[in-house]
């Protein structure tokens, strides 16, 4: 006789939410991390390596994220380097994450007015100062819709680390309903977890986009 | 002192990709000359002054500032813009610091100065510019020339050797551009070298020992600015001071 949803199952899908939070977080600060030495490689000026970035972009967003975490896992598992499931998808999520925040805060440097690389210029200042005092600030509050938005879309991704058998959110659900039977509640469960932890950032998101409209017309 | 030469530039020649944008630009401006350059848009004013400080690079010919030969080693660059103050049409305060943090920036920064050194730097010269009471705002929260009038300020606290102008009063409304220009008329009176791209030709009658007029990226005339306006030697000044003081 099949066990149904209770406590323990409820305890099953909490620690797969805390997983699923735990590899969003690496993650997000890892991609980060690499994103803004992306980023700003990116825009550095020089040809060559500005031409690499963008292929390193190209490859990341061009290929299905599936496949990158294939890659990591058993590809390097190959080459005699042997991955632990969480620390091989923590590695793919966290270079897929690079790219594509790298790609956002290239965007919001660029979007930056020209114009105030230039006075920070005339004033001699150098480049580290004009990026950390000057641009980045400026970038940041311009990108933050778009990374806020990039997180929720990072937190529901997660649920393909479940295909390495790393079990977070998503595969612990299928893990319980396969026991219980119990598919419709069990997922009603899982959903409404991504819910809770997906929604306020979105809508905080939505709030920050409309102020910097506001702010913009100013 | 007074005949020392500040800014040296011979030879200078400027291409974007295929146009030319200077041809052989001659100009030598000596400590507390106060010059104003005017010609028609796309007559390379501007850029002739972004050269000056390497906001622009130059594929040819020679600019030496206060005896540091301008290359494009970042030394010299650094050295050339510590002595070369920027004022832009567009003002390019930075929107996310107040008037007060505008204005130490640059001499924490780039000149290491402390933090209570810069503020009363700064003071000194928002005083100056007749707006120590704005030091705590933020740039959106000025007029148009209160805002240029800060940039001014910010640019004196790296107390520059030579000031440039481009187009300082063009992105304001008439009502503050007297603001502005009596700021500037005061800045050329305590006897600080100047460049100024501007249209505004009573400010030239009134500061410039010198009026330069280019056109087509060239120097075509100049002189100084009474016999400038009154008596100009070539055609094409005579048809653009036509078209400009039309509208005056």
């Amino acid at each position: 006789m099949a066990p149904h949803f209770g406590l323990a199952e409820f305890g099953f899908l909490l620690r797969g939410l805390q997983w699923t939070m735990l590899l969003t977080l690496v993650a997000f600060v890892g991609g980060c991390t690499a994103g803004l030495a992306v980023a700003l490689l990116r825009t550095c000026g020089h040809k060559g390596v500005e031409w690499v970035i963008r292929i390193y972009i190209g490859i990341f967003q061009g290929t299905p994220l599936l496949l990158q975490l294939f890659v990591v896992y058993y590809g390097l598992a190959l080459t005699g380097l042997k991955l632990d499931a969480f620390v091989a998808v923590a590695i793919g999520f966290t270079v897929n994450a690079s790219a594509f925040l790298g790609e956002i805060w290239r965007g919001a440097i660029q979007a930056v007015p020209r114009g105030q690389t230039e006075g920070a210029m005339a004033l001699g200042l150098h480049y580290s100062s004009r990026m950390r005092d000057i641009v980045l600030p400026q970038a940041i509050r311009i990108s933050l819709p778009a990374t806020i938005g990039y997180l929720v879309q990072l937190i529901k991704g997660t649920s393909l680390a479940a295909i390495v058998g790393f079990i977070e959110l998503a595969r612990a659900g299928q893990i319980v309903s396969n026991q219980t039977f119990q598919p419709l509640l069990v997922f009603g469960v899982v959903g409404a977890m991504y819910f809770i932890l997906c929604w306020p950032l979105s809508w905080w998101g939505s709030r920050m986009e409309a102020r910097l409209a506001l702010a913009s017309q100013r | 002192m007074q005949d020392q030469i500040l800014i040296e530039m011979k030879g200078v020649q400027k291409w974007y990709g295929g146009y030319q944008a200077l041809r052989n630009v001659d100009l030598t401006v000596r400590r507390g000359e106060k010059i104003v350059l005017c010609g028609p848009s796309g007559s390379g004013k501007s850029t002739l002054i972004r050269c000056i400080n390497r906001l622009e690079p130059i594929q040819q010919g020679s600019i030496v500032v206060n005896g540091h030969r301008l290359d494009d080693s970042i030394k010299a660059i650094d050295v050339v813009r510590q002595d070369v103050g920027m004022v832009f049409q567009s003002f390019n305060l930075f929107p996310h610091m107040t008037v007060l943090q505008n204005c130490t920036l640059a001499p924490i920064r780039a000149r290491r100065a402390s933090k209570s050194e810069a503020e009363a730097t700064a003071r000194k010269y928002l005083e100056r510019v007749r707006i120590g009471d704005q030091a705590e705002k933020y740039p959106a929260q000025l007029s148009g020339g209160q805002q240029q009038r800060v940039a001014i300020a910010r640019a004196l606290c790296m107390q520059p050797k030579v000031m440039l102008f481009d187009e300082p009063t063009s992105a304001l409304d008439p009502e503050m551009v007297k603001e502005v220009l009596d700021t500037m008329i005061g800045l050329a009176n305590d006897g600080m070298t100047m460049i100024c791209v501007t249209h505004e030709m009573g400010f030239a009658r009134q500061v410039a020992d010198r009026v330069i007029f280019m056109a087509e990226g060239q120097i075509i005339e100049e002189g100084a600015p009474e016999a400038f306006f009154r008596n100009p030697q070539h055609a094409r000044t005579r048809q653009f001071l036509g078209e400009i003081l039309a509208h005056h």
